[in-house]
């Protein structure tokens, strides 16, 4: 909404964080940027713990047979979608109640480690589970909501960047602490959930203490009111509905990171022993260009690198299908893939911000991570069927054509009013 | 609030929580003494030497807390539940035939664990080692001693989210060669010919031909008693609802857990007999739920594992669905009997 976000003097919350940054480096990102990518790092840092150990904890704490363990998942992904589509509408309530929502959201997934130090059967852990990834529902859109209305238009690609950065940091350092606390101690799983919980503790103080609220910052009046109709209405705005249709095409020809990595082993012979490593790559990647893709989505376009993006995953495809077996070739696919993050996570969400109202950003920023999500999720059934019906390399190739045709369309879809710095 | 107490509030509370976590490590961390102190009224264990050619021994992994935990163990098979000999070798999983003896261990690296299996000589001398990609859970020999397969959980390579898959591996300890999957075998199903990304293997155990194999395949929430050829590198599914086999002695029958329709999540395991002739279900008198792959003592008696306060028992019963269970040794997982 490049007219919208022109007006510097709309008394909103936008305005409001940007007012402190005028005439200072105007390039710089915002504070509560840094301060939510803190919370994001800190809380990464304890799901990622527990997540690592689970496995070990199932199989080896308590002698549970970890399998068939993940079939609530389809049921959980409905259940997930509605939820974040409701942390959205109810942040942008009353005037923007962003970070109490997002609080609340961060606060429950906190909530949920101690309580895995008394589930000792599958069924309350697989419950504990569901909340604490209710939590992660509710406070997504929420919080990226804050990033966007905290930059400016000409800097959100890299104020997503850094979040994201930062995120997947947490991602990364959680399994390290995990690991180090195992080996401290005998059977530490007990030290690793109380740790992990003091570790999110943290970060929902951080929350509480450095992210600013939005109760002081009523939406702009001429703003639409932000009614679960208003909602529903901004698939109306041409731009917000094109970003939505390309990236839910764009998701239903995603293949999940699981299958990616399952291919990579199949395919390339990638040893046994590497093979929990392999998503450390795609972070890694994601890592290190989600801040420099992120700027450049701000001087070229936001839709072009989120597009090209999509090119570096057709490329990772591509490269699976062919049957060049190079030492190098699972590193280029695991780069490609984590540029693909890179290249469209963050960035996509500070598109879509373009084309949504202050007042409704949560919603409409859920409404876009909503249908992406769901393609996404279909796509992986569709993908698992088409495997046994046709084999691996087979369904591959139906996705890469895929994936090309969704790209090839979404190119026409791009929006009129993108903002280019 | 200024920023400076903001500030003041935050470095308070990191403070107090890096106690609490403080606290909780050095806790977990007293439990390794704890653990290295043999327990009262435990059985007791020596050092000494532990052979898998001694006929009429029974070797499993000791649990019992004290110096010797988590090694190999043998006691006679006549007095399971009498002084163990340890033999200095820690496993996870075990299990031995003809001399040969699969053991699954953690490898502790500098930062997290990793898992191997080491193929045993009858003096518990390792002859080879092989990387598992995961956690160890099913270990089995073949009654020549010729082949060994393990199986191990793999976290997370399943598109469903928390998912959790297996792989299972085979090895021919005589030339090397290892089948690091099985999931590469062609698999004939229902007579025809299957494939899938979801199928999973477990609980692999060898006929006395060193050629056929059986073990449990999985696919949409199914499972299958499946008999493999390995040969041909094909496995053909069998029956219904069969988890972890096991092959009698004389090749006829195969004990398993069956998941039983009405019981707990938690614990929806029975054991059973299957009659490879006919395909009769016998349901043994174990009426605990039993999450491990069996092993048959002698034709007619099926020994087993339960979870147990120091970690699992083993208990014994028969295989005709009569009697009762009878615990025959605590502190004790993956029993070999040696021939």
């Amino acid at each position: 909404m490049y007219v919208a976000d022109s007006r510097a003097s709309t008394p909103s919350a936008e305005g409001a964080v940007r007012q402190g940054l005028a005439g200072r480096r105007r390039h710089a990102v915002a504070p509560t940027v840094l301060a939510l990518g803190t919370v994001s790092l800190v809380t990464d840092v304890s799901s990622e713990m527990v997540t690592a150990v689970l496995p070990l904890y199932l199989v080896a704490g308590l002698g549970l047979s970890p399998l068939g363990f993940g079939l609530l998942d389809g049921i959980y992904n409905g259940f997930s979608a509605l939820v974040r589509l409701a942390g959205g509408h109810l942040a942008d309530r009353g005037g923007g109640r962003h970070k109490w929502v997002a609080g609340l959201g961060y606060g429950i997934s906190a909530l949920c480690k101690p309580l895995l130090l008394v589930a000792h059967t599958l069924t309350p852990i697989g419950l504990i589970l569901a909340a604490d990834r209710t939590g992660k529902g509710l406070r997504t859109a929420p919080r990226d909501a804050l990033i966007s209305l905290s930059s400016t238009p000409e800097t959100r690609g890299r104020a997503f960047g850094v979040h994201r950065a930062m995120d997947t940091a947490g991602a990364l350092f959680g399994p390290l602490v995990a690991f180090l606390i195992l080996r401290a101690t005998v059977d530490g799983y007990d030290a690793v959930f109380t740790v992990s919980f003091c570790v999110a503790v943290a970060g929902v103080l951080v929350l509480v203490l450095f992210v600013p609220g939005g109760a002081s910052a009523p939406a702009a009046p001429e703003g639409p009111r932000p009614t679960l109709r208003a909602a529903l209405a901004l698939l109306r705005r041409r731009d917000l509905r094109r970003i939505t249709i390309a990236a839910l095409l764009l998701g239903l020809a995603t293949v999940s990171d699981s299958f990616v990595y399952l291919l990579l082993q199949r395919r390339l012979g990638v040893p046994d022993r590497w093979f929990a490593l392999l998503p450390l790559g795609t972070a890694a990647a994601f890592l290190l260009l989600a801040v420099p893709l992120g700027r450049l989505a701000d001087r070229v376009g936001r839709w072009r690198i989120f597009l090209a993006g999509h090119g570096a995953l057709l490329l990772a495809y591509g490269l699976l299908l062919t049957s060049w077996h190079g030492t190098a070739l699972p590193y280029t696919v695991l780069a490609l893939h984590g540029t693909f993050y890179a290249a469209t996570d963050g960035v996509l969400m500070a598109a879509a911000s373009d084309g949504v109202p202050e007042a409704l950003r949560s919603s409409g920023l859920a409404v876009v991570q909503t249908g992406q999500a769901l393609a996404r999720f279909a796509c992986s059934l569709l993908f698992g069927a088409a495997w046994t019906v046709w084999g691996d390399r087979t369904a591959l190739a139906a996705s890469t054509a895929a994936l090309a045709v969704c790209a090839v369309f979404s190119y026409t879809l791009r929006p009129t009013r993108e903002h280019i710095s | 609030m200024t920023l400076r107490s903001r500030i003041l509030v935050l470095a308070s509370a990191v403070v107090v929580l890096t106690a609490v976590a403080l606290g909780a490590v050095l806790h977990a961390s007293a439990r390794a003494e704890r653990r290295d102190h043999t327990q009262a009224r435990g059985p007791r264990v020596a050092a000494g030497r532990v052979t898998l050619t001694d006929p009429g021994r029974l070797v499993f992994r000791n649990m019992a807390w004290g110096p010797h935990r988590d090694e190999l163990t043998s006691v006679p098979a006549t007095a399971p539940g009498g002084p163990r000999t340890a033999s200095g070798v820690k496993c996870l999983r075990f299990y031995a035939d003809s001399g040969t003896g699969v053991c699954l261990q953690a490898v502790h690296g500098p930062v997290s664990d990793t898992y191997r299996a080491l193929i045993l000589d009858a003096r518990l001398h390792t002859t080879a080692h092989y990387d598992v990609p995961g956690i160890p859970s099913r270990a089995r020999v073949s009654p020549s001693g010729r082949f060994a397969a393990w199986t191990a959980f793999v976290g997370g390579d399943s598109y469903a989210g928390t998912n959790f898959s297996t792989r299972t591996a085979i090895v021919d300890t005589t030339t090397g060669r290892l089948i690091p999957s099985l999931e590469q075998f062609r698999i004939v199903k229902d007579g025809r010919a299957y494939r899938s990304p979801d199928v999973n293997f477990w609980g692999v155990t060898f006929s006395a031909d060193d050629r056929t194999f059986y073990a449990t395949l999985a696919t949409k929430g199914r499972t299958y008693l499946i008999r493999g050829d390995l040969t041909t590198n094909t496995v053909t599914t069998l029956h219904p609802n069969v988890e972890c086999p096991s092959l009698s002695p004389d090749g006829t029958r195969i004990a398993y857990k069956k998941r039983v329709a009405g019981l707990p999540a938690d614990a929806p395991w029975r054991l059973y007999v299957l009659d490879l002739r006919t395909m009769r279900e016998t349901p043994l008198a174990e009426e605990r739920s039993v999450d491990d792959q069996a092993v048959w003592r002698d034709a007619h008696t099926i020994v087993y594992a339960l979870p147990g306060d120091y970690g699992a028992d083993l208990y014994r019963v028969p295989a005709d669905g009569t009697g009762a269970p009878q615990r025959i040794g605590s502190a004790a997982v993956s029993p070999a009997y040696l021939h």
